[in-house]
């Protein structure tokens, strides 16, 4: 009997029966085949427990949402501090907490002008598209083969087919899509001066976060300001500290004139997320400032517990941690490669966001039912199956690392054995 | 500053908890460190603390107002290169090889050291316990007494420059910036810290021991200095007088009370006055009784001062005196002036014999000074053998200053800024600290059976073996040739699709 007070269910199997029944058929049975029975149910620091009890180490974060840990102690603790007093506020009014979060991040973010906030991260991206084509008066955006920008009217129709032909959201006149790396293509869209804006991953995640090459982003920038596009940092999953830096393109040295932040701005504990425009993307918040607006984007207990992120990401010993954490994995994963080289043949790495190279098209998916079976969830890409996305935490510590590293030391064996037989079904 | 209307996390705890954190990842990389890399650190530590040691001593005075300039540029200087050279020869890092029991022993430093440091003794006390910590592997987080945080923060942090200028990996040296005793407290109940060394008053030393975590805590001293009928009066009265003066007093080690022998006390008075110490009448040692203990024990703020200031706040005058010397008649823990001063005022007594002197000096350290220290001045093996068997003292000095001879820098025990109380004390730890005391063996032991040859381990470097085979190329699951082909066709079909979208 699993008893949470406000309901019970009997077993797990029971969960996945009402799962089916009221919530996502599909979903649900998906990771049943995989071989992967999870339902989260505790959860603290970088470790989720399946409601069997048995624990993980969380090495998906979704995205980076939980980099700072599940339920960081002092991310509770401000949240429930600001429940006594604050509840999401009313968007209409000027407010302490979004006033004290959008300094706090425009002081972090050169460059931008204002923050404009949103519960999640596609409806910030629908707001970047919103302020680019504002600013230039033009409609059409790039993006990236294989991006991810989210799912609302405009992010989902820069992103992948799957998630828009099943609902009849693309787009392609105005939503054009080039190769990642190819500068060549790039120009090609760019270059007929009609394009409002290029949104990029400042490392594609969905896409199993390939490398971008060198000066590539930079020769982006570059076409968009010689054709007069806005260029978007989508920084949901390189911002925060996650690339070594505050933001992904702090650490490439390409100025945006537009960029997101979601994800892990939320502490994980309330969502919430933002647009930081310049001072032209942003002209439009003083013609007409009510042109956009949302409920709860912006919701103040949401401001208060990303203030607080901020604060933590900002501390001496945060930023020697991701240092820590990224050399930990830059060697370990040497190591493991010289050891496990038949099968895991490459890291890309910026940072603490890495993606692990199985040289089997579906590589990654055997590898991560290895480890999950070894106590690791690290999730592959759903785009790029052979790449496994490996994300380890800001926070974590030594310890947990180490523990990491073994025990995907000792997932191999069974990963070989998971990716032989799946090369028997084929 | 008015309540914040929110209620908000302790931000300086969890920041604090942080550095324990960074101090772990300090810890597992130092300890992949050779010898000659570690040996660079600590040398470069050292040599930049030495530079620093008349800086310190100034800026030390000048924030705690007690000791002397000169004495704690001393015990920095002692405390930094006079540290690293005397441990230049000792090795610990590599295994250690016991043939003869067939027992290999490889070294494993403690990891996180939590250090209290007081404001006594703060720079040489931040000095050393880094250093220790250095010479074997270990992170320090430094966690000064508020009294003096701003020359032990600065101190460290330069420390912390040095180690990382050498090649140190980050996190090895930190300290907490604002300490405050609620904070400590919570922080060094976590499990991350694997010891705490404590030095300071008997306060900080339960707390560490309340903690729950492996603490060297020591407790306080309260030495008697014997000097019978066979010593040299002029080289004892100068050693004591010297020794008590130094630095005012500061150092835990220091003399509390001269047990005389009856036939040489005049003598050793004459002598100690004529090395600056004022001898005072029963007036001033009244005045002094009264000043130095109040209702709550030692005035605190006489600790380390100058002695003839101690004498003007007494009320008399005693100009030029490094010492101040009280004469008593009752050697018992009820005459205030026979417990622990860390200051430079010095308790007088006669006995008449071995015995007298140390039923004198077991009754002075019934209650303070357990474990510590005790000096005495003699050519009589006997009578040092009987005095120090009976004293429950864990040190006694022979024939030198206690200050300096207890502490180790004037006799051959450990140098050390933090002495050892031993069971009697209070103390898991029973030797002056020595950075032996911050690092353990894992032990590899042969069966003993001559049939079983022992191995032959010399030359194999625990952080330089052979690596593992790589894994069989039949274990190769998938076609490379195939996924060559795999990536061609992507290209191809990226290639058409971009044609499409670029018409």
């Amino acid at each position: 009997m699993f008893d949470y007070g406000h309901f019970r269910f009997e077993s797990k199997q029971a969960l996945f029966d009402k799962a089916v029944t009221y919530w996502n058929p599909d979903k649900t049975k998906f990771w049943q085949k995989a071989g992967i029975d999870l339902v989260i149910d505790r959860r603290e620091g970088y470790c989720i427990y399946d409601m069997s009890g048995r624990r993980l180490i969380d090495l998906h974060l979704n995205g980076g949402t939980y980099n700072l840990g599940h339920r960081h102690p002092e991310l509770v603790e401000t949240l429930k501090g600001a429940l006594d007093y604050f509840d999401i506020g009313n968007h209409w009014f000027p407010s302490v907490a979004r006033a004290a979060l959008a300094e706090s991040l425009i002081n972090v973010s050169p460059g931008m002008k204002y923050a404009v906030f949103a519960p999640g991260g596609a409806e910030a991206v629908d707001i970047a598209i919103k302020s680019a084509r504002y600013a230039t008066q033009r409609r059409k955006i790039v993006s990236i083969i294989k991006g991810y920008h989210g799912h609302s009217g405009l992010a989902v129709a820069t992103g992948d087919d799957r998630f828009t032909k099943i609902f009849l959201s693309d787009q392609p006149e105005t939503f054009i899509q080039v190769p990642f790396n190819d500068i060549a293509a790039m120009e090609a869209a760019l270059k007929g001066n009609d394009c409002a804006a290029l949104i990029m991953e400042t490392i594609p995640a969905t896409y199993g976060f390939p490398m971008p090459k060198d000066g590539y982003l930079n020769a982006c920038k570059a076409l968009c300001e010689k054709y007069g596009a806005m260029y978007i940092a989508d920084e949901v999953q390189t911002g925060l500290m996650r690339t070594g830096a505050m933001w992904g393109w702090q650490a490439y040295g390409v100025q945006p004139d537009i960029m997101v932040t979601a994800k892990g701005l939320s502490g994980g504990l309330y969502p919430i997320s933002a647009c930081l425009v310049n001072e032209k993307t942003g002209e439009w918040l003083n013609e007409d400032g009510a042109a956009h607006i949302s409920t709860s984007g912006g919701a103040e207990l949401g401001c208060i517990v990303a203030h607080k992120v901020i604060e933590m990401l900002l501390r001496k010993e945060t930023i020697a941690n991701v240092h820590a954490v990224t050399d930990f994995f830059r060697d370990g994963m040497k190591d493991m490669m010289e050891r496990h080289g038949d099968i895991f043949t490459g890291v890309r790495q910026k940072g603490v966001v890495l993606g692990l190279e199985f040289n089997h098209p579906e590589g990654a998916v055997s590898v991560s039912r290895a480890l999950y079976e070894h106590g690791v969830w690290a999730i592959f890409s759903s785009l790029d199956k052979r790449v496994l996305q490996w994300k380890p935490g800001a926070l974590l510590s030594a310890g947990l690392c180490q523990e990491i590293l073994d025990r995907f030391d000792a997932a191999m064996p069974r990963a070989r054995e998971l990716l032989r037989s799946a090369d028997k079904v084929n | 500053m008015t309540e914040p209307l929110l209620k908000i996390p302790d931000a300086a705890l969890e920041q604090a908890r942080m550095m324990l954190d960074r101090a772990r990842w300090g810890a597992a990389r130092f300890q992949k460190l050779d010898r000659a890399t570690t040996q660079r650190i600590v040398n470069a530590v050292a040599a930049a603390a030495h530079a620093k040691a008349q800086h310190y001593a100034e800026w030390a005075v000048r924030e705690t107002g007690m000791g002397v300039v000169a004495h704690k540029r001393m015990k920095n200087e002692a405390c930094s290169k006079g540290l690293a050279e005397t441990y230049s020869g000792a090795d610990f890092v590599a295994p250690r090889i016991d043939e003869a029991r067939k027992i290999v022993e490889l070294p494993r430093p403690a990891g996180v050291i939590f250090a209290l440091i007081p404001v006594t003794n703060p720079v040489a006390t931040v000095y050393f316990k880094t250093l220790l910590a250095l010479m074997t592997r270990n992170a320090i987080i430094l966690s000064p007494h508020p009294g003096a945080k701003a020359c032990c923060a600065d101190a460290a942090r330069m420390l912390a420059e040095a180690a990382k200028a050498a090649g140190a990996p980050d996190g090895i040296i930190q300290v907490l910036e604002e300490p405050n005793i609620p904070l400590i407290e919570k922080l060094i109940a976590d499990e991350r810290i694997d010891l705490i060394i404590a030095t300071g008053g008997p306060a900080v030393v339960k707390a560490a021991y309340r903690s729950g975590n492996p603490a060297y805590g020591v407790g306080p001293g309260n030495a008697p200095v014997l000097v019978d009928d066979t010593a040299d009066i002029r080289l004892a009265a100068k050693r004591i007088a010297a020794s008590k003066a130094f630095d005012n007093s500061i150092l835990c080690t220091n003399e509390s009370a001269v047990l005389a022998f009856s036939t040489i006390a005049d003598s050793l008075l004459a002598a100690m006055k004529s090395e600056g110490a004022h001898i005072c009448s029963a007036e001033e040692t009244q005045k002094l009784r009264q000043l130095l203990f109040t209702d709550h024990g030692f005035n605190v703020s006489m600790i380390g001062r100058d002695a003839s200031v101690i004498a003007k706040e007494a009320g008399f005058a005693a100009l030029n005196a490094k010492i101040l010397v009280t004469p008593v008649d009752l050697v018992q823990p009820e005459e205030k002036l026979v417990r622990e001063k860390l200051c430079p005022v010095l308790a007088f007594a006669r006995v008449g014999n071995i015995s007298e002197a140390i039923v004198a000096a077991r009754s002075m350290m019934r209650n303070s000074g357990r474990g510590h220290s005790a000096a005495i001045h003699s050519r009589n093996e006997a009578n040092i053998m009987a005095f120090a068997d009976a004293l429950p003292a864990l040190r006694v000095a022979v024939n030198a200053g206690c200050s300096l001879g207890a502490s180790g820098y004037e006799t051959n025990l450990g140098p050390s800024m933090t002495i050892g109380t031993g069971f009697a004390g209070g103390s898991s730890l029973s030797d002056n600290l020595t950075p032996q005391h911050l690092m353990q063996y894992s032990r590899i032991a042969y069966n003993k059976d001559a049939s079983e040859a022992f191995g032959r381990f010399a030359g194999l470097d625990p952080l330089n073996l052979p690596k593992p085979a790589r894994p069989a190329a039949s274990l190769v699951v998938s076609n490379p040739e195939s996924d060559e082909l795999r990536r061609e066709l992507r290209k191809i079909i990226l290639e058409e699709l971009n044609a499409v979208l670029a018409a």
